[in-house]
């Protein structure tokens, strides 16, 4: 479903990423751990149309997501790191608007929208503004919307960022029985290594923009001879800290923070 | 189609759903008006130009539509970093319809913006010379916020951060305002203003408003209007292409 075969991208003289092939199988979850600026997020850009590739290939369902946009952008959701949703809209608005804009016809997505904001537990409150929502409420309803417009493959960017236990569990539980239902292909990235181990079939381990591992769990753990997958992890990528320089959008994010008083979230 | 339309009920519905910032927006004009208008009043009668608030009620009409326009730049920037436009950007539609569909969005609100000061103007004792020129006048009031609009979906798309929005409001938007004749006769200016003020398109704006409500025109309905469609066309042009190349 996912095929890349040497991507790399090439900021100025910044090998972001460099040269990385792997393949997804359809219908499976497939897991891409790393450290902070290991280059996953711009992997994932490069796979969903934000990002032109230096080099390399890139198939999604067969087709090159550079030059189909369009039909690309049909085929796969995707829910980011920071919040895309519009927090002056209703729950029910938002789905809403995303199925107009991925061409859903209408009775579909009336079906859709009910039989997934109840499958998310947000239903009751589908007419209330997104901006009185908590963090794990918004998140559900962003995974919601990536599975609206029945996409064969849904990217997950850090989802769990700043939930409580509770929610990402029950968020996991979610994308699990829908993976299973709809034979969705998930592609997702996380800093939690329990999350991974429970949650996906394979995993990639990068770092330095390149992959260091990949396999299942229990294959990256024998690899290297570790008890954990957290173990494991550090095993591949040293124990030292990456330290990324705050980007325009880190700043602006704090500055939203403070503006709002600190509660986006 | 479909999507163009939903892009722009979206701006509509913020527009309606935030009515402190409503409330709040027609403060602004409403103080200039009775605090400009009356002020002003005796001194323009003495120099023998006649009633100031009814010269002046067009050009505070002119500057909320002005306003209103170019602040759709700002929640543009809002959405750019924050997260909803990204969602747009992903989506199987062109770059263009979403840019048309903002920008519309945008327009109609600032359509309704200057009816709403076109009441309080009328409240405040504004009175034009027909009433089917209220009507009429909106025209004008349309034609300046597609052009201001789209000039805002231009800031919008062009610029990252909250202070490069500053430096455009301080030294494009306000100055667009002030050296317009919003508050002024261009007639027997000193040269280099009178440059200045007919090289801002919002002169043109307010000239047509101007003329329509209360029959006097520094220029003409023709000139006005074929220089606002003019720049309208280039503005839109511009914007759709700045906004084609948003990187996220």
């Amino acid at each position: 479903m996912i095929r890349v075969q040497n991507l790399s991208k090439t900021f100025d003289k910044f090998e972001a990423v460099k040269g990385i092939s792997f393949d997804v199988a359809q219908g499976e979850i497939f897991a891409f751990l790393g450290p902070n600026g290991a280059g996953k997020t711009t992997t994932i850009k490069m796979l969903t149309t934000l990002l032109k590739p230096t080099n390399g290939s890139i198939e999604l369902d067969g087709l090159d997501p550079w030059k189909h946009q369009k039909q690309a952008r049909q085929r796969f959701g995707i829910v980011f790191q920071d919040p895309s949703l519009d927090a002056e809209q209703t729950a029910y608005e938002n789905m809403e608007l995303h199925g107009v804009l991925y061409h859903v016809p209408r009775k579909i997505r009336t079906e859709r929208i009910e039989n997934l904001l109840k499958t998310f537990e947000l239903w009751e409150r589908r007419d209330d503004y997104v901006k009185t929502f908590s963090g794990g409420m918004k998140r559900r309803l962003e995974i919601a919307r990536g599975f609206l417009h029945t996409p064969k493959i849904l990217f997950l960017d850090e989802p769990t960022l700043g939930l409580d236990p509770q929610s990402r569990n029950q968020l996991w539980t979610h994308v699990k029985n829908i993976n299973e239902s709809e034979r969705t292909t998930v592609f997702l990235t996380t800093h939690y290594m329990d999350e991974a181990d429970r949650v996906a079939h394979r995993i990639a381990i990068m770092d330095h923009g390149a992959i260091v591992a990949q396999g299942t769990s229990a294959q990256l753990k024998q690899q290297t001879g570790a008890d954990s997958l957290e173990n494991a992890f550090l095993a591949l990528t040293g124990t030292s800290l990456r330290d990324e320089a705050a980007s325009s959008t880190d700043r602006m994010r704090q500055f939203a923070a403070a503006w709002r008083g600190g509660n986006r979230r | 189609m479909a999507a163009i339309y939903i892009l722009w009920l979206r701006e509509l519905k913020r527009y309606v759903r935030s009515r402190v910032q409503i409330v709040v927006s027609l403060g602004q004009p409403a103080l200039y008006l009775l605090a400009l208008g009356y002020g002003f009043s005796p001194v323009f009668k003495q120099a023998g130009a006649g009633n100031y608030l009814q010269f002046m009620a067009p050009g505070i009409v002119a500057m909320a539509v002005l306003f209103s326009s170019v602040f759709s730049g700002i929640a543009m920037l809002w959405d750019r970093q924050f997260g909803f436009l990204k969602e747009t950007l992903v989506a199987p539609i062109s770059r263009l319809q979403i840019m048309v569909g903002r920008t519309l969005g945008a327009a109609t609100v600032a359509t309704i913006q200057g009816g709403l000061i076109v009441v309080v103007c009328l409240i405040g004792g504004f009175r034009p010379h027909g009433w089917v020129a209220i009507p009429a006048s909106f025209i004008f009031v349309a034609m300046i916020a597609i052009v201001f609009s789209a000039l805002g979906t231009c800031f919008g798309s062009a610029i990252t951060d909250m202070q490069g929005f500053q430096l455009v409001m301080n030294f494009l938007v306000l100055p667009i305002f002030f050296l317009s004749g919003a508050l002024y006769p261009l007639r027997n200016l000193p040269r280099a203003l009178t440059w200045i003020t007919h090289a801002d398109p919002l002169s043109y704006g307010v000239d047509g408003l101007r003329g329509v409500l209360i029959g006097a025109w520094q220029f003409n309905f023709a000139l006005d209007m074929i220089l606002l469609s003019a720049l309208a066309a280039v503005f839109l042009c511009a914007g759709a292409w700045l906004f084609s190349r948003i990187q996220l």
